[in-house]
């Protein structure tokens, strides 16, 4: 199969058959990082730029790590460093990066649809790096990723997602890859952080997390901002976390071989328990992180070409 | 200048009028209408100083009013200016429009208002009408003078663009302009629903994870001013209705036998939020497009007569308003140019008939303002609108009158245009 799109925007444009070649390709670099000499010349010449309008370390250094054991050039631009500050708009910093000829541009904005802006203006490829509440099309590759080699499969996994959906970009990619893919999605959480007529997604809601991770083979748990508390969304970080935290006593509803999953950074003791999220039987948030590397490696790849 | 307009059908709604009728035109005003006027007009025109059109086909009406528009001038005339604004209008078949105080500075005083009369005068295009803030600077806590405004030649009050918050300067100013005269036009949003949202709170919003504004933004203070009004005997006119609640809230208020009007725009009855998936911010207006539900609700209201008027809340902005991320872009929609055929759509799907359409876009608006027009009978106002039904066209924003391109219409096909208007006897816009 031959990738044909020019961006990466959102998983809810991508097919079954284009998830799974994304998938498949970045299994097949998985092993490049593990070498002595992480590196194969697969994007040699080819230049990336990571727009970064959002502070980022996760995301970022993972982009620029997957460039560069492809050889291609990566730039890091963020928006303290850039022209932004001077109040360039984001339509003139693309086309001045455009005109310096890059063949990909990573980008991450605090406005949904940012990517989007870019994706119409300029002619190279744009991933998109999270953009808002909205999309995060490689965290949610990269959950699957990990999902996929842990379970061997989606269709038939009871999926549960738990904490603020209202305000995660995480939880709507995973929710439209892992309903593809065949998957459960169920989702918990304050009915504050459960935004309207999200059930037309396709998924089923719990006001108690009890009921969602029940019987649940893998728990995603989302980050809470702890800026929310100010916007009245939630009373205070010590009800969330009797509420709505993943712990010893609840997790035991959950199948016994159940994965846990965490997008990053953790709270601990908020939405997680530390023993939790540090427990080698159930977590599986560093290896998400290892998987990231290759699924953007796969993306970078794919999208200059090397599908043909 | 004398002219006289045969063989087209007139639609007066102020006097049950639809019919093929010839009309007069002399200094300014309405002379005469009846059949065959060529002929008794030649005899006694030797000079041959009467210009004749023949209209055949075409559907004539009284001169249309656009009672909410934004002009931009004073402060923001990159975006629009009173005489861009008003060809605008002319363009779009509307022979006199109100327009908002959200200038800078806001139109909060005598001064203001007088700028915006002379340069409309100055434009000598479309009959301008300033509405006055209802608080200083539109800041919502202390009231302009409605008496020196009212004098200054201001036609209703508003704060619109926010809403008045302080329900007790609400009533003081409702109370106070009832006893002038002054309709008082409400910009319904409680900003503590709808905060920092960018468009209608639902599945839309939802999957493009944009911040909502609920629709119970708009209908609690709606409900609020109903209220009001009604405890304190006065007349409240509801801007911009978008959704059902409010269509509701409206209809139980008129059938109570309240002094509420209310009117809604094109882009309310047309378009829906899932409009807004391509984050084009041309879709990005306040209040925002809602669903599809809203939508039905407010064609019915318009069928039964709640929605009295259609108003297009005329937004037009600059380039540099629009062309950013959707979170930063500005409300609103270039609309003057696009009213009419959007509204004339209501026709074919039968909501409104031709009389019903005409009586929220000339009549109704007139009688709202107080403005003596909106009617064809013999001694008024010669401002005519005339209306090519079949005239097929696609909207194009760089042909736009306005300085404001931004429509999310650019490049739809439409039916039915305004051909010629008409305003005090003089044709100020000639598209035939």
């Amino acid at each position: 199969m031959k990738f044909e799109r020019k961006d990466i925007l959102g998983i809810q444009d991508l097919s079954v058959n284009e998830i799974n070649l994304i998938l498949e390709t970045a299994e097949s670099f998985l092993e490049i990082s593990t070498r002595p000499i992480k590196k194969v010349p697969a994007l040699r010449g080819k230049t990336i730029i990571n727009l970064f309008y959002e502070a980022s370390t996760r995301t970022r250094t993972s982009f620029e790590i997957a460039g560069k054991r492809l050889s291609a050039d990566t730039i890091n631009i963020s928006s303290s460093t850039s022209s932004v500050v001077k109040g360039e708009t984001l339509i003139d910093t693309a086309r001045n990066l455009e005109a310096m000829n890059p063949d990909v541009i990573v980008i991450r904005h605090s406005a949904a649809g940012a990517p989007h802006l870019l994706a119409r203006l300029v002619k190279q490829s744009i991933i998109n790096a999270g953009d808002g509440a909205h999309e995060h099309p490689t965290q949610a590759l990269l959950d699957m990723m990990t999902i996929k080699e842990h379970k061997g499969k989606f269709s038939g996994l009871k999926v549960a997602i738990i904490g603020d959906i209202e305000h995660s970009r995480v939880a709507r990619s995973n929710i439209y890859g892992l309903s593809k893919m065949g998957a459960n999605v169920v989702l918990a959480g304050p009915a504050t952080m459960l935004p309207r007529d999200i059930e037309q997604m396709g998924v089923k809601v719990f006001p108690h997390v009890e009921d969602a991770i029940t019987k649940a083979d893998v728990v995603m748990m989302l980050r809470i901002q702890l800026e929310r508390q100010k916007q009245n969304i939630f009373p205070s970080l010590r009800e969330y976390s009797q509420r709505f935290s993943l712990n010893r006593n609840n997790i035991t509803l959950a199948k016994k071989d159940v994965i846990v999953m965490h997008p990053g950074p953790i709270n601990r003791g908020v939405e997680i328990s530390p023993d939790i999220a540090d427990d080698p039987s159930f977590s599986v948030i560093l290896d998400q992180v290892n998987k990231g590397i290759a699924v953007r490696m796969a993306l970078l790849y794919l999208l200059t070409g090397g599908s043909e | 200048m004398k002219l006289l307009l045969t063989g087209a059908k007139l639609i007066d709604p102020s006097q049950n009028v639809e019919s093929r009728l010839d009309i007069f035109l002399e200094n300014g005003k309405i002379a005469k209408v009846g059949t065959n006027l060529a002929k008794a007009t030649k005899s006694k025109d030797s000079e041959k100083i009467t210009k004749v059109i023949d209209l055949s086909g075409m559907i004539l009406v009284p001169g249309l009013i656009d009672m909410h528009t934004h002009l931009r001038e004073p402060g923001y005339e990159y975006k629009e200016t009173i005489a861009s604004g008003a060809a605008a209008a002319v363009a779009g078949g509307f022979t006199s429009i109100a327009c908002m105080p959200n200038s800078n500075p806001i139109n909060d005083n005598r001064s203001i208002t007088e700028f915006i009369r002379r340069k409309a005068t100055e434009a000598a295009l479309a009959n301008v009408y300033p509405v006055g803030a209802i608080s200083k600077n539109s800041e919502g806590s202390q009231l302009t003078e409605f008496w020196d405004l009212k004098e200054a030649g201001i036609v209703a009050l508003s704060d619109d663009g926010k809403p008045v918050m302080n329900a007790g300067l609400m009533r003081r100013a409702m109370e106070y302009a009832y006893s002038l005269q002054l309709p008082i036009i409400s910009h319904c949003e409680d900003t503590n629903l709808s905060a920092d949202g960018l468009m209608n709170e639902g599945y839309y919003s939802t999957i493009l994870g944009l911040n909502g504004i609920p629709s119970i933004a708009e209908e609690a203070m709606v409900a609020r001013d109903i209220l009001i009004a009604e405890f304190t005997k006065t007349s409240i006119h509801i801007a911009h209705v978008s959704t059902a609640g409010s269509v509701r809230l409206i209809r139980d208020a008129k059938e109570r036998g309240l002094k509420v009007t209310a009117e809604t725009a094109p882009h309310y009855f047309t378009l829906t939020d899932e409009s807004l998936q391509s984050y084009d911010v041309n879709y990005k207006m306040y209040p925002p497009l809602r669903s599809e539900d809203d939508v039905k609700a407010i064609k019915e209201g318009l069928a039964d007569g709640t929605i009295d008027v259609i108003a297009c809340d005329h937004a037009p902005h600059g380039r540099t308003d629009k062309e950013v991320e959707f979170e930063y872009a500005a409300n609103g929609i270039s609309g003057l140019e696009t009213s009419l055929p959007l509204s004339m759509d209501l026709i074919k799907n039968k909501t409104l008939n031709w009389k019903e359409l005409i009586t929220k876009m000339s009549l109704n608006p007139a009688r709202i303002l107080n403005l003596p027009k909106g009617t064809l009978q013999t001694g008024a106002d010669a401002d005519v609108t005339v209306i090519d039904p079949l005239f097929n066209w696609t909207v194009d924003v760089q042909a736009f009158r306005s300085r404001g391109k931004n429509s999310p219409f650019n490049g739809r096909q439409m039916q039915g245009k305004a051909i010629l208007t008409i305003v005090g006897g003089e044709i100020k816009y000639d598209g035939r």
